[in-house]
């Protein structure tokens, strides 16, 4: 049963609810990713990449077995996320998730295949660029700024994965947007305050015991996540449509409170002529669409690795430099 | 020590088990995409793969139970889709309390939404049961994922067991040293509570550096050149075309019972 709950609190979408539109634009621009971060993990670590990143994985899997006792019953539960993109950058710690996510849902079905691409976003690169651009922020900073810095981020990153899970449920027609969505970031408003707490004592332990570690993994990355900040607004910008349709963004949340109110209402159009219309089929313009923009992103992605290509391999990442 | 409890192949010898994976993986994948494109409201079509569901079941000698019992893994997320029962408009088929009603069109997408999934789900927990999960990285390997990728994969599986050990003995261990009176409040704070925890995942997570730097060095002592090899290939039989041949055919099968009937 604890896989049960772990594909709910770890946003591992199922197959069948995302719709093949969406599944295929993300697996598209999670391809873009993983091109990259192969390359830059091999550049930095050479062969060390494998195990390191293999039993990285193996890592944030056993550690979500780590819970404490809130209270009633209820227990407090380690994801993950934003530590693994903390301590390992975020090229690695994108390897790392993705080894995650894949080996869950080839050995677990805890999280489809067809919508894996959604998943590694998800849990992926979303919270890697959530959490990694926040905690780097306090990069100058005092360690105890920075452990703060650390918590903040894993907060937000999950906040952020909740986020993206309703965004991608809603663009496949599979939830009604602001239902879920309070209900979502209102669940995971606490998990992710248990996942700060344990972020921040864990990187507080590793600080203690090897702090190159952590400095190592402030240190890179640097532009490349101008790249993914670029991505991330380029798919806010796909979701904009859909979402500009709903009335202002406060005032959604703040009705979904009012259930029934919006029940009988039903002012939410998804189906403007009461038909079978877009939801069901794959809407051509939308994947056509996302063509477009994945080919912008592969330009850009392609761009700059290359200029940062020219510059001197990254050797020692300190994650493995440590002799 | 736990023996394996990840593992979710059911050992056996039939006709299913002895496909090649390459062509178990592909078929698996295809029929997941062909019943996420089927329509909504398409009842023969989710009919006739829930039946092929069945058949490959039985051909491969698995539990049926044992399929349904791991597919209840899509519960958490119908919560997300029955918001659509109440939400979506069309004429109301059910007027409950606080004026909750349920239209037709709503069911109709949600019942659809659920049967997908809940197929496509068995369609992956056979993959599972019927392919060692070495032999599914191998097949993504030869579907050229690239190698670094099924590399890691392949570690990451290896020491999934050893790592989740370890956080066996720290949970034993902190149980171990929290005993308290019966009826008194073990612990301190929740705060408290939760820097244990952050401290077991710190903790973990320096051993787990260590070892991979002592494996990397191991490796490299018994001759690692940058790539993992294996000792067991694969070769594509009469039997395995046949099946590759049959779930393309399968697939348009269904798309045509979805979409033209």
């Amino acid at each position: 049963m604890s896989s049960f709950i772990s594909t709910f609190l770890l946003l591992h979408i199922p197959d069948g609810f995302l719709s093949f539109a969406v599944a295929f634009i993300a697996w598209m621009i999670i391809l873009g990713f993983l091109i990259v971060a192969l390359r830059k993990g091999q550049q930095a670590l050479d062969d060390r990449l494998i195990p390191l990143a293999g039993i990285m994985g193996a890592f944030i899997f056993a550690a979500q077995m780590i819970n404490f006792p809130v209270a009633g019953g209820t227990s407090g539960h380690f994801i993950g996320a934003a530590l693994a993109f903390i301590v390992l950058g975020p090229w690695l710690g994108l390897l790392t998730m993705t080894a995650v996510i894949a080996l869950q849902a080839l050995l677990f079905q805890d999280g489809g295949l067809l919508v894996m691409g959604a998943n590694i976003l998800i849990m992926g690169v979303i919270p890697g660029f959530i959490g990694y651009q926040v905690y780097r922020m306090g990069s100058r900073r005092s360690p105890r700024v920075r452990l703060a810095l650390g918590g903040i981020a894993a907060w937000l990153a999950i906040m952020g994965a909740a986020l993206a899970t309703t965004l991608l449920l809603a663009l496949s027609g599979t939830t009604t947007l602001a239902l879920t969505l309070s209900a979502m970031l209102g669940v995971h408003t606490i998990i992710g305050i248990g996942e700060a707490l344990i972020t921040v004592a864990a990187l507080a332990l590793i600080g203690r015991s090897r702090p190159t570690l952590l400095e190592a993994g402030a240190d890179h990355g640097g532009k490349t996540w101008l790249v993914t900040g670029l991505i991330i607004t380029l798919l806010l910008v796909m979701i904009a449509p859909f979402a500009s349709g709903h009335p202002d963004g406060l005032e959604w949340v703040a009705e979904t409170t009012g259930f029934t109110d919006m029940a009988q209402e039903s002012r939410y159009q998804l189906l403007p002529d009461y038909t079978l219309p877009w939801l069901g089929e794959t809407p051509v313009s939308t994947i056509l669409a996302g063509i477009i923009g994945i080919l912008v992103v592969f330009v850009i992605i392609y761009s700059i690795s290359k200029a940062l290509g020219r510059q001197k391999r990254l050797k020692n990442t300190g994650i493995t430099g440590m002799e | 020590m736990r023996l394996n409890p990840f593992d979710q192949y059911q050992p056996n010898h039939s006709s299913i088990h002895q496909l090649d994976p390459r062509v178990k993986v592909l078929a698996a994948v295809l029929f997941i995409i062909s019943t996420a494109l089927l329509p909504d409201g398409a009842w023969l079509a989710y009919a006739l793969s829930w039946a092929l569901v069945i058949i490959i079941t039985l051909l491969a000698h698995i539990e049926p139970w044992l399929v349904v019992k791991r597919s209840f893994l899509v519960l958490p997320f119908l919560l997300a889709a029955v918001t659509l029962l109440f939400t979506l408009p069309g004429s109301v088929l059910w007027q409950g309390p606080f004026g909750l009603r349920i239209s037709d069109y709503g069911l109709l997408r949600f019942t659809s939404i659920l049967l997908r999934s809940w197929i496509s789900v068995q369609m992956a927990v056979l993959l599972t049961a019927t392919t060692r999960f070495p032999d599914i990285l191998h097949a993504l390997r030869h579907l050229k994922v690239p190698a670094v990728l099924v590399s890691i994969l392949a570690f990451m599986y290896r020491y999934l067991f050893v790592l989740t050990d370890e956080v066996g003995r720290m949970l034993r261990a902190r149980a171990a040293r929290s005993a308290c009176l019966p009826g008194k409040k073990g612990g301190r704070s929740l705060l408290w509570r939760a820097k244990i925890a952050g401290h077991m995942v710190g903790q973990l997570f320096l051993r787990s550096i260590e070892r991979s730097e002592r494996v990397y060095e191991a490796m490299l002592a018994r001759g690692y050149r940058g790539e993992l090899l294996t000792m067991n290939p694969h070769f594509m039989l009469t039997k395995d075309w046949i099946g590759l041949v049959m779930s393309l055919l399968v697939v348009f099968a269904m798309q045509a019972a979805g979409r033209l009937i």
